[in-house]
């Protein structure tokens, strides 16, 4: 019996009731996300569940929202239970002038570069990660390049606005 | 010399008995730009760190200010060793976000030109791995097959590296009898040297002694770091994209997965050797599956999606849609709708992904790719932990690491 999206979510949610909220499928894929303190015992969960098994970190990035006052930044893990073929995003969210996040290295060790690359480039700092230091940025770089405050174009430019892009006005 | 040595001490003191040794950026031994700082006992590992990011260019900020089709040469130089698989599993993630069904030929003909851009990657490693390991000939011999690839790419699509290779929902334009002619020719002569190049290596002395028990790693340690592709399955997971999540109709394909038992170098080769035998039996599988498409399928080679595929160049001179959506699609105005999508493929070192947020824009919001090899890669420094390094350079080859690919 496979595991469904529907199992994975009730599992969830009895095990963490309201704190785990926003429970939807993009295009097949179970997403979800919990408070930012809870990350690592939702992962850890995931885990160590025997009907859920998700072992696996595919991937881990962030992603900026400057426009969410409190939760500019998401970092979404995605997670494969190989066994029965599943995967699941998990997001959390956390406030850009604190951006504290557990590390997830003690429980896989993939993490690392992840969460390097993650803080190389939004500034996510990861609490108790073993080599948090810039990854495929210089080591001189003052700021997380790509955050939205960062335009891409020359900054005399200004033909080239949000606005031809199909996103109106100003910096979203 | 002792056994432990205190390794941690600062440089310039006298009790120091390590060398602490730059491999890399640029070495010729190391395929690319790969930097370790090692420490070294004699000829002994007894650390390493690896520094990535000497290529880095900013491929996921670019790809916030461009529209999807000017994204796919990005991706073209991701793994450059093996574009066509880049190019398509990121039309597969635009056609996943866009709705997009293709038919079954244009799927046949993505999964010949995949296979030929993974055999083309898993020849160069494996060849790469027996000049390492000493024995240049196998190189020089496969080195000419990966040229009639190239040849193929051409004849399809213009170029050889840095192949830009089809259009969201299909290709640009049908493969020409010459392609066919050239695949055919690769088909038959390929087999001949792929067995003669697996006669010079699997039971050669030297390259057993070499590649055995170098730098192995277990299936629980691979699965922890991350391991995707030749390299999980060499450690013993049978863990393959392509059965996993078939994309573009593999599941109407017949291959076996072929896995390892230790991990180390020669379980790595082996792997890839199997899985271009089995590359070679899907492409002649899919090549007959477009023969017995006959009727009005018998020569499609893209969706009907007026929307996002660029109309021909002669109807844009004589009809006023065709006129529209030309413009509309350069400029890149098409109309994108909002949702977030992974998707992955199996590309010829690991599941290559691609998470795509879109947010109604014309360009991603966001996108990330998932690089194998930047993954993987982390794991170089507990592999060669202890071993020699003329063993390293020859791990690290064996891991099939592509520097466009590792800082993106």
């Amino acid at each position: 019996m496979a595991l469904t999206n529907e199992q994975i979510q009730n599992k969830l949610a009895e095990k963490f009731g309201e704190e785990v909220s926003n429970f939807s499928e993009p295009f097949g894929m179970l997403t979800f996300e919990a408070p930012k303190e809870l990350n690592l015992k939702v992962l850890q969960f995931l885990y160590d569940d025997e009907t859920l098994k998700f072992r696996f970190l595919t991937d881990l990035q962030a992603v900026h929202y400057p426009n969410d006052k409190g939760r500019e930044l998401a970092v979404v893990y995605h997670l494969h239970n190989l066994v029965d073929n599943v995967r699941i995003r998990f997001k959390i969210f956390t406030d850009i002038n604190k951006p504290d996040v557990f590390t997830a290295t003690q429980l896989f060790a993939t993490a690392n570069w992840m969460e390097r690359e993650t803080y190389d480039f939004f500034g996510v700092n990861f609490l108790g990660h073993p080599n948090l230091k810039r990854i495929l940025n210089v080591d001189e770089m003052d700021y997380f390049p790509m955050r939205k405050e960062f335009p891409l174009e020359d900054q005399s430019r200004v033909d080239k606005d949000d606005e031809m892009f199909g996103r109106g006005g100003t910096i979203n | 010399m002792s056994d432990v040595q205190n390794i941690l001490l600062p440089e310039g003191s006298i009790e120091k008995k390590t060398i602490t040794l730059n491999v890399g950026p640029t070495h010729p031994a190391t395929h690319g730009v790969f930097q370790n700082i090692m420490e070294m006992d004699g000829e002994r590992v007894m650390s390493a760190e690896s520094t990535v990011g000497y290529i880095h260019r900013a491929f996921e900020k670019l790809a916030e200010r461009r529209p999807l089709y000017q994204i796919t040469p990005i991706t073209d130089r991701l793994n450059y060793c093996s574009s066509p698989i880049n190019n398509i599993g990121w039309h597969l993630t635009c056609e996943k976000l866009l709705g997009i069904q293709t038919p079954k030929r244009v799927d046949y003909l993505r999964v010949i030109l995949m296979e030929l851009a993974r055999i083309a990657d898993h020849l160069i490693c494996n060849s790469i791995v027996g000049v390492d390991t000493g024995a240049f000939s196998g190189f020089v011999y496969l080195m000419e097959y990966r040229e009639l690839i190239y040849e193929i790419y051409e004849e399809i699509c213009g170029s050889r590296l840095t192949t830009n290779i089809g259009r969201i929902g299909g290709f640009e334009r049908n493969f020409t009898p010459v392609a066919w002619q050239k695949l055919e020719k690769f088909l038959k002569e390929y087999p001949k040297a792929l067995k003669e190049f697996e006669n010079l290596f699997t039971r050669n002395r030297i390259f057993v002694d070499r590649t055995v028990g170098c730098g192995p790693i277990s299936a629980e340690r691979a699965l922890n770091y991350g391991f995707t592709g030749p390299n999980l399955r060499a450690a013993g997971v049978d863990y393959d994209v392509r059965v996993h999540s078939p994309y573009s109709s593999y599941e109407d394909f017949d291959f076996i997965v072929p896995v390892g038992t230790t991990g180390d170098t020669y379980d790595r080769y082996l792997v890839r050797n199997v899985e271009m035998w089995q590359s070679l039996s899907i492409i002649e599988q899919a090549y007959q599956k477009i023969q017995n498409i006959k009727g009005a399928d018998a020569e499609v080679y893209h969706a009907n999606v007026p929307e996002y595929y660029l109309p021909e160049k002669k109807d844009v001179y004589t009809s006023m849609e065709a006129l529209i959506w030309h413009f509309k699609i350069i400029m890149g105005e098409i109309e994108m709708p909002k949702g977030e999508v992974y998707h992955s493929v199996e590309g010829a070192n690991g599941e290559l992904g691609y998470y795509f947020i879109s947010d109604g824009g014309r360009t991603p919001y966001r996108l990330h790719f998932r690089r194998p090899c930047f993954i993987y890669y982390q794991a170089y420094e507990e592999l060669v932990k202890g071993s020699m390094l003329s063993d390293a350079i020859v791990v690290m080859s064996s891991l099939n690491l592509i520097a466009g690919e590792l800082d993106a």
